[in-house]
């Protein structure tokens, strides 16, 4: 559905992407993961034939985005990052118009219809400028669902919503997911975790690892590092940890927490528990780390080099 | 065509929106009605002794005059304020053409000024009824025709510009210069030469209204001109937009 080849781009001098290679296919939710600035709004703009690229080649749902280009914006749905609206339109309004423009047969009956998915039917009479931050972004997401699309672009769909809405939206993601193509970027590590069937992550305009989510996040911790938290001295905790069998890198913080990994595939968790209640101490807090993104780009980008 | 058509439907509605369509309505409106009773009151003071039967035509001289300052204010923000807001994304991913959005603003605005250019019609229908044997109907049509021709080519060039800005303040008064200067200043330059001033002359918006179609001939380079101007501001803005795509 999505195929891209050597896509390069660049503003000026600055290179915001260079030599992209991926694909993604029918019935498949790829992440696009990375920090700010990594290019992957750049990335995003070109697929959905927003702008064209300096260099490279992208078919979207079988179309040359730059040959091409209406065929392709005809099949592609697209939440852009700003979730730009016309305040002053009415939220039905707005919606109709958009569908006008992509010849979407009873309008209105679509517009309902959309409104009800994303759970904003009641505000369908509304003015979008009244709207909250993240209803707009759900005024967008059912803008990008309006013409049934192939391909569903989303430029971090869930940002500034609250943890409520969030789930919708991921929920509503994951069901899009199942017949379409959906690409979507994010800077959340959980979120590609959650929806992503595969995730890409990039990095100054590269792509610096990718693969499924599941083989990514063992690829990337190998081990699995734990912080433990007791009511009392965390140099005596360390001890008893210790005699737990597969218990390594067992390291005291200087707040009293305690750490320590074991290799990925036996959960010793369950163990150290038990050891550390056996041993009369108040367990406060036993908890996985989760690898920040900034943690994951070192670790990739460290082992980069060493190829 | 038919995103053109869409396009310039929601833009017609989007003037009454706001104050805009009522302010620009008004501030046409009311000097021309003023005019027109002045003329009907003048006229049928010098008509006890043998004057000339009142025209309409001076009306829609006014009409184009006002439009040269008013038609920056309808035009500035069609197509910067998307830029502004980001809107124009939205449009530049939807199927439809940089010429068909460009070309729907020009056509919502213009829908506008026809609509205000009807309402306007009122004046030589009232004036026929006073005259005897009724107002010039040649010299009224060829008139319209005129005022409909240099509005189309003040909103084509008006939406050009606005395609250039992100700000519409800036589209507003580069537009409003080009306007002056077409207007007032580009035929000078005949006045003083000797040889060749026609082509100033030709160049000027208002020497094909005021001086042909106004007076009730129509010439086919007038037509040309304004036309020519239509397409030039459409074009401009079709350049403009596709010029921020590579941006």
């Amino acid at each position: 559905m999505i195929k891209v080849s050597g896509l390069t781009k660049d503003y000026g001098a600055r290179r915001a992407i260079s030599n992209l290679n991926f694909d993604a296919q029918q019935g498949e939710i790829v992440g696009f993961l990375g920090p700010n600035g990594a290019g992957k709004t750049t990335t995003l703009r070109i697929l959905t034939g927003y702008m064209p690229p300096t260099d490279g080649e992208a078919i979207v749902a079988g179309y040359d985005v730059v040959e091409e280009s209406i065929e392709v914006r005809k099949r592609v749905g697209y939440l852009p990052e700003t979730v730009p609206l016309y305040t002053d339109m009415v939220v039905f309004d707005y919606l109709k118009f958009m569908g006008e423009l992509r010849r979407i047969p009873n309008v209105a009956d679509r517009v309902d219809e959309v409104l009800d998915m994303v759970g904003l039917l009641d505000r369908a009479e509304g003015y979008i400028g009244n709207l909250s931050k993240g209803m707009r972004q759900r005024v967008g997401l059912a803008q990008a669902l309006l013409h049934r699309p192939e391909v569903l672009i989303l430029d971090e769909p869930t940002i500034g919503l609250d943890p409520g809405q969030v789930v919708e939206v991921r929920e509503l993601i994951r069901e899009i997911g199942k017949e379409r193509t959906v690409l979507l970027s994010t800077h959340l590590l959980n979120e590609a975790q959650n929806i992503c069937d595969r995730v890409l992550i990039i990095n100054q305009g590269k792509i610096v690892a990718e693969d499924t989510t599941e083989n990514l996040q063992a690829r990337l911790i190998g081990a699995e590092r734990v912080i433990i938290r007791v009511r009392g001295e965390a140099d005596e905790l360390a001890k008893t940890i210790l005699q737990v069998k597969g218990v390594q890198g067992v390291e005291t913080k200087p707040d009293g927490a305690v750490e320590f990994e074991f290799s990925s595939g036996k959960d010793l968790r369950p163990e150290v528990a038990k050891k550390v209640i056996g041993s009369g101490y108040d367990l406060l807090e036993l908890r996985p780390l989760g690898m920040s993104l900034e943690e994951i780009f070192l670790e990739l980008t460290g082992t980069d080099k060493k190829k | 065509m038919r995103n053109i058509w869409t396009i310039a439907k929601r833009e017609y509605d989007n003037y009454f929106n706001g104050p805009l369509a009522y302010v620009v309505a008004f501030a046409i409106l009311f000097p021309l009605g003023i005019y027109f009773a002045l003329i009907m009151y003048f006229s049928a003071q010098s008509a006890g002794m043998g004057g000339p039967a009142p025209e309409s035509a001076p009306i829609n001289w006014l009409f184009v005059f006002l439009m040269i300052f008013l038609s920056p204010a309808l035009t500035m923000r069609l197509l910067s304020d998307e830029a502004r807001m980001g809107t124009l994304e939205l449009l530049l991913t939807a199927p439809l053409r940089d010429f068909e959005l460009v070309a729907g603003k020009w056509l919502g605005a213009f829908m506008f000024v026809l609509s205000l250019a009807a309402i306007t019609l009122v004046f030589p229908i009232i004036m026929n009824n006073y005259v005897d044997p009724g107002i010039d109907w040649r010299v009224m049509i060829s008139s319209y025709i005129g005022l409909i021709l240099v509005c189309s080519a003040l909103l084509g060039l008006g939406v050009g510009i606005s395609a250039i800005f992100t700000n519409q303040f800036a589209a507003f008064f580069t537009t409003l210069g080009l306007f002056f200067f077409l207007w007032f200043m580009i035929s000078l330059p005949a006045g003083i030469l000797q040889q060749g001033g026609d082509v100033f002359n030709y160049l000027s918006l208002s020497t094909h209204f005021s001086q042909s179609m106004n007076s009730g001939t129509i010439n086919l380079g007038d037509i040309v001109y304004y036309v020519s101007l239509t397409a030039l501001g459409l074009f401009v803005g079709s350049t403009a937009i596709e010029i921020r795509r590579w941006r």
